[in-house]
C-alpha cells in the first residue's frame, strides 16, 4: 500500500515534470527538448525475432476509415510515424520533425523535417507528404477522430524539409494530438493503395504478412532512418482468450504478453519468478457511467451518492487484481493537467445514504447494463453489492459486447448505468460532451475547455484542471480505476515501454539482451 | 440404385434450401447494428450510412437473401462486413483447417476404436472386455475441451514438448504443421474413440449372436475368421451410421477445440464473426457447415446401399 502510494506520488511528480517540459518547450517557441533516441542496431543477441501476444486483432489496417484501438495499437510508431511523439512521460518530443517554431500568436507552427527518411516503399519523405497527409484527414478520413485536426486552417510546404501549419486559433491540445494516429504521415501518392491491406510508413517496421484470426508479422527495416530496426521480425499473435495467451507464454510459443492476461493471471505468472512483469499506465479508464438524461441520474445528488457508495480501490483490487491506478477523473498521469482528485469522493456509505435521502430516493432500483467482458462483470458485481449496502437495488443486465452494448447503450442511450473501459488518450472532453452516450450537460465545461485550449500553456493546464474538477464535482460518471498496462515477458527482452501514453503499443526498442 | 441416389439428392437439395432460409432469418433477429460494430464508436454518421449502402444492409430482406443465394450458387460468399475481405478464400482456408483436424481426429478414433471395440466384444466376458467397456464409458463422459485443457497443461506448458496452440499450414512448414496439429486432433479424437469403441463393441456383439456366424463356424471357420469374413461387414451398417453422426458432431465440437488451441479454423472464425455481427460471414459459414453435415449423411446413406443390398429399394 505504502509503496503503491509512493509510486503514485512519483508518477504524479513525473507528470508534473512532463507538464513543465511541455510548457517550457512551447513557451520557448522551439522544441528544445531532448531528441528521441531510436533503438540502436542489433544488440548482438542470438535471436532477432520476437513473438508478442495481444488480445484484440485489427479488423484491417486502415485507421483512417475504421475506428477501434487495435489498428493504431499495432501500427503507430512501429509502422507509421508522426512529426512529434508523446514520450513515456507524456512530453511532446521530436520524431519526423527535428524541431518546430511557434509564432507569437501561437497559430503558426513551422516544422523542420528530418532529412534522409524513407517510406517502406522506398520513396523519400518530404514536406509534400506532410501536407498531403494533413489534408487527407479532412478529405478522406471517415473516423471521427479526424475532428482533432479541425483546428488546422492550412498546411503549406515552405521547402522540401519545412512545413508551415496555420491554425484557426491557438490550440494546446493540437500539438499533442499530432503524436497520435491523426498525425500519421503517409506517402503523398496513395493512388491505387488500399490502406485496409497495405501500410506504408516511415517507421522501423513494415507489415510482412497478415493471417486473419491468427497473426500479423512485422519485418524490421534495415534502412530505417534511426538505424536498422533492432529485430528482423516481430510476430504479433492475437490471442483473445487470456488462458490461451498464458499457456502460449508458458509453453514458450510467445515471448511477451502485452495486456493479454488478466490481473490474476499476471500475479500468478509473477509468482513463478521466471518472467519479468512490467506494469505501466494506460489510457484506459474503466468508467462507471450514468445516463445523465434519465431519472434518477438527472439528479446530481444521486450521482454523487453513487460516487460515495462505491469503494473504487476494492473494485480495482477485485477486477484487476490490484493492478492499476486510482483516478476519479478521466485524466491519466501523463496528461499535463493531471491532478489528484481521488479525495473528492472517499468511500463513505453513510454520506451516500444521506444524499439519497435528500434526493428522496430511499427505495431506489436501477438497471445496470454490463458488457460481457471479464473486468466489467467482475467490477459490476462488486459495485452492485456496495450499492445494495446503501439501500440501492441493482438489477444487472448482461449485454453481449460489442454488438448489443454498442447498439443499446452507446447508440440508443437505452440504459441507466453501465461500465466500460474508455481507451482513447485524452478523452475527457469527448466522453463528457453533450452528445456522447452519458448525456453529460457540458454547458459549464465546454466554454472552460475552449478557453483553456486557446490559452497559454499554463492557462491550458489550469483550465483543464478546472474542467476536470467540475466534471468530478458533477459526477457525470465515475472512473473506477485506470487500467494498467500489464506486460509479462521473457526476462531477456529489453526495450519494453510500459506506459501506453497514446493508443500505440510501441515495440520500436524491443530487443534481446 | 439410380432412383435411390436421385431420391437422396432431392432430399439434400430440399434440406439445403430450407436451412438457408432459416439461417438467413435467424441471424436477422439478432440484436445489434452491424454497421456500428464494424465501424466502432468513432464512426461518423456519414460513414455509417455509406457502410450500410456499401454492404446492402439497408435493402429489403428478400433482396438481401436473393443476392446472397445468387452468390452461393456461384460459390461466391461475398465480402466480409467487417474486414472488407473476400470471404470465399477465407472460408475455404478455414474449412480446410477444420477438416484436417476433424479428419485426423476421426482417423485416430477409428484406428483405436475398431480394434479395441472388436476386442472388447470378443472378450466381453473376460477382464479385458470389462476394462475396455469401463474405460470407454468414462471416455464418453469427458468433454472435448477438458481433454484439450489437460493436453495443453501437461504436454505443452509443463513438458514443453509441443506448442500450446496456433497453426502453421502444411504448405508453409510441414514439420511445424505436424507439431501444431497433433494436440487438437488428439483432443478431438480421444473422446470420439471412446464413443465409437462402445458402438463397435455392441455392433460386434450383436453380430456374434447372429445365426449366420454360427453357420460359418459350423462350416469350419474359427471364431476370429468367421467374424472377419462375415461379421464385420454386417456390423458395418451401425458403425457407419455412428461414424457419420459423430463426424457431424465433430464438426461442431471442433469449435471448442479450436478455441482451446487457438486454431484458426471455421469454428473460431464463426465465433468471431457472430460477435462482430458479420452476418455475411456467419450465414455463409453456417451454410458450409450445413453442407458438410448433409454431405456426410448423404455418403452414409450411399454406404448403406453398398454394405447392405437389402436397402437398395426406394423408400426403405
Amino acid at each position: 500500500m505504502v509503496t503503491a502510494q509512493r509510486r503514485r506520488r512519483a508518477r504524479r511528480a513525473l507528470s508534473a515534470a512532463a507538464a513543465a517540459v511541455v510548457a517550457l518547450a512551447l513557451a520557448a517557441c522551439t522544441a528544445g527538448s531532448t531528441a528521441v533516441d531510436p533503438s540502436p542496431g542489433p544488440g548482438g543477441g542470438v535471436r532477432t525475432d520476437v513473438t508478442v501476444a495481444v488480445a484484440a486483432e485489427p479488423v484491417n489496417l486502415d485507421f483512417t476509415t475504421t475506428s477501434g484501438a487495435a489498428i493504431p495499437q499495432l501500427l503507430m510508431n512501429n509502422v507509421y510515424e508522426t512529426l512529434v511523439k508523446i514520450d513515456q512521460d507524456g512530453a511532446v518530443v521530436p520524431l519526423l520533425a527535428t524541431s518546430w517554431d511557434v509564432s507569437e500568436d501561437r497559430t503558426r507552427y513551422t516544422f523542420h523535417l528530418r532529412e534522409g527518411v524513407t517510406f517502406s516503399d522506398g520513396s523519400a519523405f518530404d514536406a509534400a507528404d506532410v501536407v498531403a497527409s494533413f489534408d487527407r484527414v479532412r478529405t478522406d478520413w471517415l473516423n471521427a477522430i479526424k475532428g482533432k485536426m479541425d483546428v488546422v486552417a492550412r498546411t503549406e510546404k515552405v521547402d522540401d524539409h519545412t512545413v508551415r501549419v496555420t491554425l484557426d486559433r491557438p490550440s494546446n491540445a493540437w500539438l499533442a494530438n499530432l503524436g497520435t494516429s491523426v498525425g500519421a504521415i503517409f506517402p503523398s501518392d496513395l493512388d491505387g493503395v488500399d490502406l485496409r491491406t497495405t501500410a506504408i510508413g516511415t517507421g522501423p517496421y513494415t507489415i510482412l504478412s497478415v493471417r486473419p484470426g491468427d497473426r500479423i508479422v512485422l519485418a524490421g527495416r534495415p534502412e530505417y532512418w534511426g538505424g536498422p530496426a533492432p529485430l528482423t521480425t516481430i510476430t504479433v499473435r492475437y490471442l483473445s482468450d487470456p488462458t490461451a495467451a498464458v499457456n502460449a507464454l508458458r509453453a514458450g510459443d510467445v515471448d511477451m504478453l502485452f495486456n493479454a492476461a488478466s490481473g490474476d493471471q499476471v500475479r500468478q505468472l509473477d509468482a513463478l519468478g521466471t518472467f519479468q512483469v512490467v506494469e505501466g499506465t494506460s489510457t484506459g479508464d474503466v468508467l462507471l457511467s450514468f445516463n445523465n438524461r434519465v431519472p434518477p441520474f438527472d439528479d446530481v445528488r444521486v450521482r454523487r451518492a453513487f460516487a460515495y457508495a462505491v469503494d473504487r480501490q476494492a473494485v480495482m483490487d477485485t477486477a484487476s487484481a490490484g493492478y492499476g491506478t486510482q483516478v476519479v477523473a478521466m485524466v491519466t498521469p501523463q496528461d499535463p493537467y493531471c491532478e489528484d482528485l481521488t479525495g473528492v469522493y472517499p468511500f463513505d456509505p453513510a454520506r451516500a445514504r444521506a444524499l439519497l435521502a435528500e434526493a428522496g430516493q430511499q427505495d431506489l432500483q436501477v438497471t445496470f447494463d454490463v458488457p460481457n467482458l471479464a473486468y466489467a462483470t467482475t467490477a459490476a458485481e462488486l459495485v452492485a453489492s456496495q450499492l445494495a449496502d446503501v439501500g440501492v437495488r441493482v438489477r444487472i443486465v448482461t449485454d453481449e459486447f460489442p454488438a448489443v452494448w454498442l447498439d443499446k447503450v452507446f447508440t440508443r442511450h437505452d440504459f441507466q448505468m453501465s461500465v466500460i473501459q474508455h481507451s482513447e488518450a485524452r478523452d475527457l472532453l469527448t466522453v463528457f460532451s453533450h452528445d456522447y452516450y452519458l448525456g453529460y450537460d457540458d454547458s459549464v465545461v465546454a466554454p472552460l475547455a475552449a478557453a483553456a485550449d486557446a490559452g497559454s500553456p499554463q492557462e491550458y493546464v489550469d483550465g483543464m484542471r478546472r474542467v476536470a474538477r467540475q466534471i468530478v464535482d458533477d459526477a457525470g460518471g465515475i472512473v473506477l480505476y485506470l487500467a494498467p498496462t500489464l506486460i509479462v515477458a521473457d526476462p531477456a527482452l529489453t526495450g519494453i515501454q510500459p506506459n501506453a501514453v497514446t493508443e500505440s503499443m510501441d515495440l520500436t526498442r524491443l530487443a534481446w539482451r | 440404385m439410380r432412383t435411390r441416389v436421385a431420391w437422396l439428392v432431392g432430399q439434400v437439395a430440399a434440406t439445403l434450401a430450407v436451412a438457408s432460409v432459416l439461417v438467413f432469418l435467424v441471424l436477422r433477429v439478432l440484436p445489434g447494428d452491424a454497421a456500428v460494430v464494424a465501424l466502432g464508436v468513432n464512426a461518423t454518421p456519414d460513414a455509417l450510412a455509406q457502410w450500410r449502402a456499401d454492404h446492402g444492409t439497408d435493402r429489403p430482406l428478400i433482396a438481401q437473401y436473393a443476392s446472397w443465394m445468387g452468390g452461393l450458387l456461384r460459390a461466391d460468399f461475398g465480402t466480409s462486413f467487417v474486414t472488407g475481405r473476400e470471404l470465399t478464400p477465407l472460408i475455404l482456408d478455414r474449412v480446410q483447417v477444420t477438416l484436417i483436424i476433424v479428419g485426423l481426429g476421426m482417423l485416430l478414433a477409428l484406428l483405436v476404436a475398431v480394434p479395441l471395440g472388436t476386442l472388447a466384444a470378443v472378450t466381453h466376458r473376460s477382464a479385458t472386455g470389462t476394462l475396455i467397456a469401463g474405460a470407454s464409458q468414462v471416455g464418453v463422459a469427458v468433454p472435448n475441451f477438458l481433454v484439450g485443457v489437460l493436453l495443453v497443461s501437461f504436454v505443452a506448458v509443463r513438458a514443453r514438448w509441443l506448442p500450446a496452440g496456433g497453426w502453421v499450414p502444411p504448405a508453409v512448414d510441414m514439420a511445424e504443421f505436424w507439431r501444431h496439429v497433433v494436440l487438437p486432433s488428439v483432443a478431438l479424437g480421444t473422446v470420439q474413440a471412446a464413443i465409437i469403441t462402445r458402438y463397435v463393441r455392441s455392433a460386434v456383439l450383436e453380430v456374434m449372436r447372429e445365426d449366420f456366424l454360427r453357420t460359418a463356424r459350423a462350416a469350419g471357420h474359427t471364431r476370429g475368421s468367421a467374424l472377419v469374413r462375415h461379421g464385420l461387414r454386417n456390423a458395418g451398417v451401425p458403425i457407419v451410421t455412428v461414424v457419420g453422426v459423430q463426424l457431424a458432431a465433430m464438426l461442431v465440437g471442433a469449435v471448442v477445440v479450436e478455441r482451446v488451441f487457438v486454431v484458426p479454423g471455421l469454428g473460431s472464425l464463426l465465433v468471431d464473426a457472430v460477435q462482430q455481427r458479420d452476418l455475411q460471414a456467419v450465414q455463409s459459414m453456417v451454410m458450409v457447415l450445413v453442407v458438410l453435415v448433409v454431405a456426410v449423411n448423404f455418403v452414409v446413406d450411399l454406404l448403406y446401399t453398398v454394405l447392405d443390398p437389402r436397402l437398395r429399394v426406394v423408400g426403405r
